[in-house]
């Protein structure tokens, strides 16, 4: 009565293989497609899909044994023969989470009463981090000595199977090429279906050979919803926009998409853009450094005159020499770097391990760059103090080139010890800016703009003015420092004399 | 029309780190959110044993690793024991085989890749028979150990260019008793930098693979969090 699973020819010349390790246990409920077992043939592990769903009734063979092409490897059955839930806590608190018929309507009520507590933090986590689920096959992937107790398995990707009950696929048999129309059915596609109440056998696959992908499931929730709700719930509160991977669950966890709420249809005027890695990583990062830091924000306006008319002279030799244009931030960067090391504690990280400041004498100046099609990026200028003007200026253009034509490289992102960010050439005049991990500033560099304003002669003049922000770590310094490191740029900017540093482009 | 295969170097990434990008990578090529990829870097001092390791294929206690400052992972790929570190070229192929992938076949093929690879820098490896891997005579030059699920390749080869050949004595590579390590510079002489390698790989890769190769920064493989090691050290 139940279907065998036998060894899968995992290539042409494939006689045998030795079962690694069984991904699941007897008892556990299976569907078809979720990894099943894992088997080793020379130097390649295969994760294996099951071919069935059902009760895993017997495994027949061992770990570690190994068997012929077609050997029986397990018996798995209609769920009637074994209990299907004698598995351990694991399994059942993951099959209350995906099986909408237990106690749904306890369950619905819990979330129109507004309890987004019911959604567990850790599994929002695990799901913004690629959908996965944290049930991975871990013990067997920790490092086991190691040095400092580092794992060798971050726990955030996995491709652990959900056990979602909804989602009815007719999955991948073992052997390679064995795939039904639908082809795979991911394992976030699966969750997503299910947290949904998406019956797969409705969504039209866009994938190769027609396999749903995630986006599928995403369109088909819009589609759905976008109907005319049939009925309302008595939820009072608007329900934003799905937002598929974290918030949709307490209001969706029904299967009808005729229960979503009036409110949430778009009529087409809404969409969902899925994150790209870099989007993900930023968001994680700033959120990140915003809750770790004590930011707090101070501006001054410099006068950039003297340093406008010297670029106006030099420009167009420096052009033709260099093969690039002379902007201000090269010099930014010189005044930056000198009262840095002048002033090394705006350049130091605050160090809760060794309950210190982590003065840095020396400057790795990371530049902000906004990257073409979207994205942002902060490669370093390393040795940045070292630096004369002309070498700042190449500094700058090299790093940001490299990230426009995307060829950075890992050691370019690494080692920043404080960052300028440039909205100036977006007209803006004043940013606050989210102040990076392991520095303590962040100077945002605003437009230069000719503003009238009362001279030193108590005339009035035109003069290029421009505003310098800085987003500052109060752990780490105190406003007094933070105001006298900004006095000292301007006072630079406006007093120092650089047609030294330029004088064989006049 | 041809696939295409994205290849980015690295640079210097540790163990775990190099995991989580390329299950990362894995989930995404899963979903179609992108093409094969293809992980060029190297790793600090890691020993990582595969599935089939046992404790006999490890030289040095836990003690003598730590002092060492070596990592040591067990990793779900095929194979036993292996060490990685500077000077050794390490490729992550994050392929879709499709539905009629053979394993044997895919370990042939990378053989393939770092033989070529070799060539191109002056040394005559081959196959044996007996054992998977890239060889001069009987010195593994190129280590081959590979996880596939649904389809898709995880972890890859590892090509010794100028490897310390000495930290192989930390543990019995591969479990074959009888045999030792080469690199590059052991047998031509000559150094070569890791990514210079690097891009040779690829291009073999792409060949044998018969994709159409395109190159992309690390970030486009992944965001800048990874770089700093604080988005993993939050995990």
């Amino acid at each position: 009565m139940g279907t065998e699973i036998t060894m899968p020819q995992l290539g042409e010349t494939v006689v045998e293989g030795t079962i690694t390790k069984w991904l699941k246990q007897e008892g556990d409920q299976i569907e078809a497609d979720d990894l099943l077992v894992e088997i080793s043939t020379d130097k390649v592990d295969s994760e294996v899909p099951s071919s069935a769903s059902g009760t895993l009734e017997k495994i027949l063979v061992q770990e570690g044994d190994t068997v012929k092409v077609g050997t029986p490897l397990a018996i798995i059955g209609d769920g009637s023969a074994s209990g299907g839930d004698s598995g351990g806590g694991q399994a059942e608190s993951q099959q209350e989470q995906s099986e909408p018929p237990q106690e749904p309507a306890q369950k619905k009520e819990e979330s129109d009463s507004g309890g987004q507590d019911e959604v567990p933090l850790q599994e929002m986590e695990s799901q913004s981090a690629g959908g996965s689920e944290t049930e991975a096959p871990a013990a067997d992937q920790k490092s086991s000595p190691g040095s400092n107790g580092q794992s060798a398995q971050p726990d955030k990707p996995s491709e652990s199977p959900a056990q979602a009950g909804a989602a009815q696929s007719s999955g991948q048999s073992g052997a390679p090429g064995d795939t039904s129309k639908r082809g795979i059915i991911s394992p976030l596609v699966r969750r997503l279906a299910d947290e949904h109440g998406v019956d797969l056998g409705e969504v039209e696959g866009t994938g190769t050979g027609g396999r749903i992908r995630k986006q599928d499931v995403l369109r088909f929730v819009e589609e759905t919803k976008s109907r005319p709700a049939a009925r309302s719930t008595s939820s009072e509160q608007p329900v934003p926009a799905p937002q598929p991977e974290q918030e949709s669950k307490p209001a969706t966890r029904e299967p009808a998409p005729a229960a979503q709420p009036a409110a949430a249809s778009t009529g087409g005027r809404e969409e969902l853009v899925p994150w790209t890695n870099i989007r993900r990583r930023t968001a994680e990062h700033m959120v990140a450094a915003s809750l770790e830091t004590a930011r707090a924000w101070n501006a001054v306006e410099a006068d950039w005159s003297n340093i406008a008319a010297l670029r106006a002279r030099v420009k167009e030799n420096f052009k033709k020499r260099e093969g690039f244009s002379l902007t201000y931030m090269p010099f930014l960067c010189k005044v930056v770097c000198d009262t840095l090391m002048e002033m090394p504690e705006v350049n130091s990280s605050f160090d809760e391990e060794n309950q210190a400041n982590l003065v840095k004498h020396y400057v790795n100046l990371g530049i902000a760059v906004a990257l073409e099609g979207g994205g942002l990026i902060v490669p370093v200028i390393k040795g940045a103090d070292e630096k004369n003007l002309v070498g700042l200026a190449r500094g700058v253009n090299d790093v940001a080139t490299r990230a426009r034509t995307k060829k950075l490289t890992p050691d370019d992102l690494a080692g920043g010890t404080f960052t300028i960010t440039n909205p100036g050439p977006f007209g803006s005049i004043i940013s606050v800016p989210i102040i990076p991990r392991g520095q303590t500033g962040i100077l945002g560099f605003e437009a230069i703009q000719k503003r009238v304003v009362v001279t030193e002669e108590d005339s009035i003049g035109i003069r290029h003015m421009g505003f310098l922000s800085m987003s500052w770590d109060h752990r780490t310094i105190d406003g007094a420092e933070a105001a006298k490191f900004l006095a000292g740029l301007r006072e630079r900017i406006e007093t120092t004399d650089f047609s030294a540093d330029l004088s064989q482009f006049e | 029309m041809t696939p295409s295969v994205t290849a980015s170097w690295l640079g210097r990434v540790d163990y775990p780190a190099a995991w989580a990008w390329q299950k990362e990578l894995y989930l995404a090529r899963l979903e179609e959110e992108r093409n094969d990829a293809l992980m060029l870097l190297e790793h600090p001092p890691t020993y990582t044993l595969g599935r089939r390791a046992d404790g006999s294929d490890l030289v040095y206690g836990e003690a003598e690793m730590a002092a060492q400052g070596i990592g040591l992972y067990n990793v779900d790929r095929g194979g036993r024991a292996t060490y990685h570190g500077p000077g050794q070229l390490v490729g992550y192929p994050i392929l879709q085989l499709g539905e009629r992938y053979d394993v044997l076949q895919y370990l042939r093929n990378l053989e393939d890749v770092v033989i070529r690879t070799a060539a191109e820098l002056g040394v005559e490896a081959q196959r044996d028979p007996e054992h998977t891997g890239v060889w001069v005579g009987r010195n593994k030059i190129g280590a081959i150990g590979v996880k596939i699920t649904r389809g898709i390749t995880m972890h890859g080869f590892a090509f010794n260019v100028t490897t310390d050949l000495s930290m192989f004595q930390g543990i019995v590579p591969c479990g074959i008793q009888d045999r030792w390590v080469t690199s590059v510079a052991a047998e031509t002489g000559h150094s070569h930098e890791v990514k210079d390698v690097a891009t040779i790989a690829a291009k073999h890769l792409a060949e044998v693979f018969e994709r159409r190769l395109t190159w992309a920064p690390p970030q486009s493989l992944i965001a800048s969090g990874m770089f700093d090691g604080s988005v993993l050290s939050s995990n």
